[in-house]
């Protein structure tokens, strides 16, 4: 029987996180996503399922404990809102550097500095160009749903542990908050002590027992040492390219204008599709669920069929950039995306694919411009 | 009589513990962190518990503690050793967690994690070396650094008047409940080596005996930091660092020894 609720998006996916058999939880209150802890500890999962709820003293703190946990071969994760997650890049840095599994949620507010508590994309450049030191990068997922927001847990943690690598959840304020309906998984066991050693034993640490130490680090002083790790990630950015890419295609197979976008913008470009449709324009879209990685290649391939695209982003134009590299200029590309927590409508998105795209971009190799930030 | 035959493990009376590594120390001559290290290790050894333990390094000088200490360890960030001992002492409750940190790792940086990790009675070990000076980056002031002293970023001597007063660290965090076991030790001649010895086993029985949280500083030296022979920093120490930060016992079995200064 399916377990049909309604719930908003944070609490879906606290209790996706109970439900996924997580060891670990660690974090520091931050709106929009308090409800994540409130709701974990409302639900005493330390009874349920033996999982661990600790509210740190902070954010740097959390994600400290999500790496001490991590490990050890536990399932943990954190989650914050984007000053927050700016307090954690250090950690999560450490997190790549130090090949760790764990689970990173961002739901995202608008800034820059305390900037505003309403909803906005404007942590893409973070989440998918490092935002860390060091050379690195994270497999993001865009859950656009409460439902995903439930269902990204348990495949964040898969993708966390076939890498080794941590893996980050880019929601934002709208998902996170909204109510929706949502089936929930049933619940998973966690692992137990035996099976972590037993799956983990050749890297986590666990105790010295029958074999020799393992050692957690992500320093190499040895510049030949540390060349080897760095390019040890790099291989599994590579890998994940190749075997963990995920994208949404809306009517794309006749489109002459695609619609580019990702989380709570992709819910509002898909009635401007409809929305265009019905004005006989054959509009598409396409979702991209992973924003790293990102599909590069669908868009290089949907550039010789569509007249142009519109990135649509709760930000000034952040993923604008990379649709852009991914179409190396084939046709113009442009961005439409409102700051500052102000949420687009569909109309104003479709209104700007009129302007930016139709009345400009019939001509193949077309220049790109500078797009304009909160034009129309 | 040949050396080989003196040397039989019949014979022995004493030999290093398997718990150290055979890599060569990192450390300079005559610094305390290669006696805390093997003092630490040996404890461990002679409790029995290295199949148990899980050790976190620091970043300072002692970042590469795991290259010695032959047991499992994970390396912090700086100053956030004793929120990684959180995590993995909540999830492995049966193992024993300890953090090994130097004074700017736990006094500066790492000032919130160590107060809340003792304020919440994690039931962990903290060893905190404090030789009053940043070691690793080439000298520079510690926030146990002593009014007075010179390094590379207190060139005149520290000035408590612009600078603060060096923290006790030991004295502040044995006021918090949390906190079972404070005290204050020095590795610098074998008598004071043996204490410090008893002093960290205590804070692993406190550890098995689900107590909280057991805290042992160090005070050593930093021969190279201080531009001083090994001999004249221990004697230097003796006569500035003791005075300020005296040996002993603070707070007991979750009690208070003596009044915080």
């Amino acid at each position: 029987m399916a377990d049909l609720k309604l719930m908003k998006g944070n609490e879906a996916l606290a209790e996706a996180a109970i439900r996924a058999g997580v060891d670990a939880y660690f974090g520091y209150p931050i709106t929009p996503q308090s409800e994540v802890i409130e709701y974990l500890m409302s639900q005493q999962p330390e009874k349920r399922t033996g999982m661990v709820v600790l509210q740190a003293e902070s954010e740097v703190a959390a994600i400290n404990m999500v790496y001490g946990a991590a490990s050890t071969g536990k399932k943990v994760m954190t989650s914050s809102s984007s000053p927050g997650i700016s307090l954690k890049l250090e950690g999560i840095s450490y997190l790549a550097g130090a090949e760790l599994p764990a689970v990173i949620v961002n739901v995202v507010r608008g800034g820059p500095g305390l900037g505003t508590i309403q909803p906005s994309q404007a942590d893409y450049f973070q989440s998918v160009k490092g935002g860390g030191h060091g050379d690195y990068k994270l497999y993001v997922l865009a859950p656009a749903s409460v439902q995903e927001m439930s269902d990204f847990v348990a495949d964040a943690f898969d993708i966390a542990f076939k890498y080794r690598a941590p893996v980050l959840i880019l929601s934002d304020g709208l998902i996170g908050q909204m109510m929706e309906k949502v089936v929930l998984k049933d619940e998973k066991p966690r692992l137990s002590n035996e099976e972590i050693i037993k799956q983990y034993g050749s890297w986590a640490v666990t105790g010295k027992k029958d074999r020799e130490r393992n050692i957690i680090t992500s320093l190499d002083l040895q510049a030949e040492k540390m060349e080897a790790r760095v390019h040890r990630l790099l291989k599994k950015y590579g890998q994940m390219e190749k075997e963990d890419l995920r994208y949404e295609e809306v009517h794309c197979e006749d489109a002459e204008y695609l619609f580019v976008a990702y989380g709570s913008s992709a819910r509002i470009a898909l009635k401007a599709v409809e929305l265009a449709r019905e004005k006989g324009i054959k509009a598409g879209l396409l979702r991209p669920i992973t924003l790293f990685p990102f599909p590069k290649k669908q868009l290089f391939k949907l550039a010789d069929q569509v007249k142009g695209m519109l990135s649509v982003e709760l930000n000034a134009g952040q993923m604008v950039e990379d649709v852009r590299l991914a179409v190396e200029h084939k046709v113009p590309v442009e961005h439409f995306g409102r700051t500052g927590g102000i949420i687009h409508t569909p109309e104003e998105v479709l209104e700007a694919l009129e302007q930016k795209i139709m009345n400009h971009g019939s001509i193949r190799h077309h220049k790109t411009r500078e797009s304009g930030i909160l034009q129309n | 009589m040949e050396v080989l035959d003196i040397i039989k493990p019949e014979n022995q009376v004493f030999c290093k513990t398997k718990l150290m590594t055979d890599t060569s120390l990192s450390y300079c001559p005559g610094c305390g962190h290669g006696t805390a290290h093997n003092l630490t290790m040996e404890v461990i050894d002679e409790l029995g518990i290295a199949e148990n333990t899980i050790g976190v390094a620091p970043v300072g000088c002692s970042v590469l503690a795991y290259d010695f200490m032959n047991i499992d360890m994970t390396q912090a960030a700086h100053g956030r050793a004793p929120a990684l001992a959180t995590a993995i002492s909540r999830l492995w409750p049966e193992k024993y967690v300890f953090t090994y940190q130097g004074d700017g790792d736990l006094a500066a940086i790492g000032t919130a994690e160590t107060i809340h990790a003792c304020n919440r009675g994690e039931n962990i070990v903290i060893i905190f070396v404090n030789n009053g000076i940043y070691g690793m980056t080439g000298g520079q002031m510690a926030p146990t650094t002593l009014s007075g002293m010179k390094t590379s970023t207190s060139p005149y001597g520290r000035d408590v008047e612009k600078m603060g007063a060096p923290i006790r660290m030991t004295e502040l965090i044995s006021n918090l409940p949390g906190v079972y076991y404070a005290t204050r030790q020095s590795v610098h001649t074998h008598k004071h080596a043996r204490k410090a010895k008893k002093a960290i086993q205590k804070a692993f029985e406190n550890t098995r005996l689900n107590k909280g949280l057991s805290f042992v500083e160090i005070v050593s030296n930093c021969n190279s930091g201080w531009k001083m022979t090994p001999n004249d920093a221990n004697h230097w120490m003796e006569e500035n660092m003791f005075p300020y930060f005296p040996l002993g016992d603070i707070k007991v079995d979750g009690k208070l020894k003596s009044v915080a200064q």
